[in-house]
């Protein structure tokens, strides 16, 4: 074998491939070449390495050199310097953005060194489409033990030791319900590894997928021997191309290489795996409406139960587990469950992937221990917020969820205090806000959202939903009335208790806490007609400050709907049936005299 | 793949595949690779040294280029950080590389005559 003396890892999460990762691969492919190097380099495509808003990104091996927004230029510059003369390109190179350090290396950099990476342990390091990466960090050793030595019943023992519980929202205990398929009586049963990924700003599946697919598909197998099946399907959305991709190709490779099929390791055990494509709805992430849409019916949810586990995919027994949960499978075969039970709580163990958005210096992917506080997530990992501005909200669980305000910045980070404190864990989104957010809008955001998503077939949510969103749109628009937020509970409430899925049952959320914590700018929005954080349009109004005025009329030249009015030297005046609102007059004005209330 | 000794066998043959990204290298040989010395035949240096840790079958070994050190009129120079040690070699052409390997990076002989110091 060629002996390469440095790796170039090029992220191409999709998130990269948007910012243009490939042409700049491209470029950096053909300078090594012309430079001669392409026997001593070589370039490796990886998944995502998690910091999204940085790419493109390159990796340099071995010294671990760091490079961000990489352009084919810079690409072909890197191969120049630093991979032919060994000098390392300062400028490419990522900056802290709390200490404005620059970091050279991978490993120093706050947001890589302070995670713990158990389910995204490969991606971002190995190439996905390459199964002898996979192997070469110990993949399918652990269903090689497990089919050669150990008993379906050591499995599941093994993995409720380690306490695992569902990444995909609800965070019921893994072990359990692998026991609970296991014992269900039946000659065909199935696995099923829910791929949706519906809440809008989570995509930690999409990037295992696209990052490490043999290690779902390892996963699956295992689970397969567990509780007696010997067919698997992913369901995968359609708008995760790359996911599809690269999975179809590794079910392909470990086909070839007898890790799925038939007589697996010469133990007779048959496992094998399809994918099924989902049109990309909200509520095909709900399990049992993801059943109805593989078996080729409308995804709409039933009554629970009976459960999967006894009656789910064409009435047979089926295991229904998370991408990311089942991620954290083979490290718990292979180190064991007692080495995964030490990470993270009492009740929430292991590791937690959050994908972080919003108003944060790293936007990205992170993978850190449970119960690690809010505060060390926003601000130690993430690099806090941009602008110098101020913390003022994180939702978490997404649509289904709720939010953390300032006060809950200590808060462990585990499935139990997030419940209490009116959120919820969900799959793992994290949106930071801060003081320019507005909580009514961001609950209109959310609503609008399930309202749309909500199947239709049970009129609490059907109607409910649209019902609340109404009310929210009133009251962004300024028309709010006396008994709004009474309504809203109410509805709330009703929703919530009446709801036939998750979907309905969690919509209401992101209203009650938001009321909950920020009441007071509902109750501005409603009775003073006016948005304390200046998002709402309709509830915007700009004023001339008349000691500040000193009449140069720059307003009044740049105002594209002339209306601002007056003479040189004397005082301006906003009309406000001609204002538009756009803030044009505010951001020129050279004293300050224009603000936004 | 039949067997789980087959699985771990073909580990074996590919672990170096992903090996130099995981963290520290026992062995990183340094070659300055400045125009200077590139000039004074650094590349052939440095690929003689990779051939020779390829043909040796040795694993835990990095070979890396590194700017100009800022001793251009002993280049090529060659870094060593190997058994605890560091060592600087001057004037190392593609014979002297071969044998660097062979002797101080396999061997662990620390080959004085070509050693220089500051
Ligand atoms: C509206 C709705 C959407 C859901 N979307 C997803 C999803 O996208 N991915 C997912 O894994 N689970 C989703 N779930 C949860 C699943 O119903 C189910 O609990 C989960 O797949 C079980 O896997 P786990 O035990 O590994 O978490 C959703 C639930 C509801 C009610």
């Amino acid at each position: 074998m060629n002996l390469f003396r440095s790796h170039v890892l090029v992220c191409a999460g999709a998130g990269c491939v948007s910012s243009g990762c490939l042409s700049t691969e491209a470029a950096l492919i053909d300078e090594i070449a012309q430079l001669g190097l392409d026997r001593e380099i070589k370039v490796i495509e990886t998944g995502c390495i998690g910091t999204c808003d940085l790419g493109p990104v390159l990796v340099v091996y071995p010294e671990g050199i760091f490079y961000r927004n990489v352009t084919p230029t810079d690409a072909k510059e890197i191969a120049h310097e630093h991979l032919l003369k060994g000098r390392i390109v300062q400028r490419l190179l990522y900056r802290d953005p709390l200490t404005s350090q620059i970091v050279q290396t991978y490993g120093e950099m706050e947001f890589f060194n302070r995670q713990l990476r158990v389910a995204l342990r490969n991606t971002g390091v190995i190439n996905p489409e390459a199964i002898e990466e996979y192997i070469a960090r110990d993949g399918y050793e652990a269903l090689a033990r497990v089919l050669t030595a150990w008993s379906r019943e050591e499995v599941i023992a093994t993995i409720k030791a380690s306490e695992l519980r569902g990444r995909g929202g609800a965070g019921f205990p893994t072990g359990l319900k692998w026991q609970f398929t296991a014992q269900a009586h039946s000659p065909v049963k199935y696995v099923v590894c829910n791929a949706d990924e519906g809440d809008p700003g989570a995509f930690m599946d999409r990037s295992i997928l696209e990052g490490d697919p043999h290690t779902v598909i390892e996963a699956m197998a295992i689970a397969g021997y567990a509780v007696g099946a010997s067919q698997g399907y992913v369901y995968v959305r359609a708008e995760y191309p790359l996911a599809v991709k690269r999975l179809q190709h590794a079910i392909n490779q470990a086909r070839d290489y007898g890790f799925i099929g038939d007589n697996i390791f010469g133990t007779g055990f048959r496992f094998d795996l399809e994918i099924r494509v989902g049109a990309g709805a909200f509520v095909c992430g709900e399990e049992t409406a993801l059943i109805a849409s593989i078996e080729g019916k409308r995804g709409e949810p039933r009554p629970r139960p009976p459960y999967p586990a006894t009656k789910g995919l064409w009435g047979q027994p089926t295991l229904i587990n998370n991408v990311e949960t089942f991620a954290n499978i083979c490290p718990i075969i292979l180190h064991g469950a007692q080495w995964y039970a030490r990470i993270g709580t009492e009740k929430s163990k292991g590791t937690k992937v959050f994908a972080v958005a919003g108003n944060i210096n790293n936007t990205g992917l992170v993978e850190v221990p449970m119960g690690i506080t809010l505060r060390q997530l926003v601000f130690d990992v993430c690099g806090g917020i941009p602008g110098g501005k101020e913390f003022k909200a994180a939702q978490t669980g997404g649509p289904s969820g709720g939010c953390l305000t300032k006060e809950h910045l200590e808060i462990s980070m585990e499935y139990e205090s997030l419940l209490q404190a009116g959120s919820m864990m969900g799959s793992g989104g994290l949106i930071v806000m801060d003081e320019d957010a507005c909580m009514v809008d961001m609950a209109r955001f959310f609503l609008d959202f399930t309202r749309d998503e909500s199947c239709g077939k049970c009129t609490p949510c059907r109607i409910g939903t649209k019902r609340m969103l109404e009310i929210l749109d009133r009251i962004t628009a300024g028309e709010g009335r006396e008994g709004d937020i009474d309504a809203l509970l109410v509805l709330a409430e009703n929703i919530k208790s009446t709801s036939l899925c998750g979907l309905g049952q969690s919509a209401p959320n992101p209203v009650l806490s938001m009321l909950k914590q920020f009441r007071a700018e509902y109750e501005a929005h409603i009775y003073a007609q006016r948005c304390p954080a200046g998002v709402c349009q309709a509830l915007l109004n700009f004023n001339i400050v008349p000691e500040k005025c000193r009449g140069c009329g720059l307003c009044a030249r740049v105002c594209p709907t002339a209306a601002i009015k007056g003479k040189p030297k004397e005082l301006y005046r906003i009309e406000r049936q001609k204002c538009v609102k756009c803030g044009v007059c505010l951001e020129k004005c050279p004293f300050g005299a224009i603000v936004r209330a | 793949m039949k067997t789980v000794d087959e699985l771990r066998k073909l580990r074996e043959q590919v672990r170096d595949m992903t090996k130099l990204r995981e963290g520290e290298q026992e062995v990183r040989i340094v070659v300055a690779m400045g125009t200077c010395g590139i000039a004074a035949g650094a590349r052939e240096t440095l690929n003689a040294m990779m051939q020779e840790v390829a043909a040796r079958g040795l694993t835990g070994v990095s070979v890396t280029p590194v700017g100009c050190m800022g001793l251009c009129e002993r280049e090529p120079l060659v870094e060593v950080n190997a058994h605890g040690g560091r060592t600087l070699y001057a004037h190392v052409n593609a014979e002297k590389a071969r044998r660097i390997v062979c002797e101080h990076v396999e061997a662990g002989r620390v080959i004085e005559a070509w050693v220089t110091r500051n």
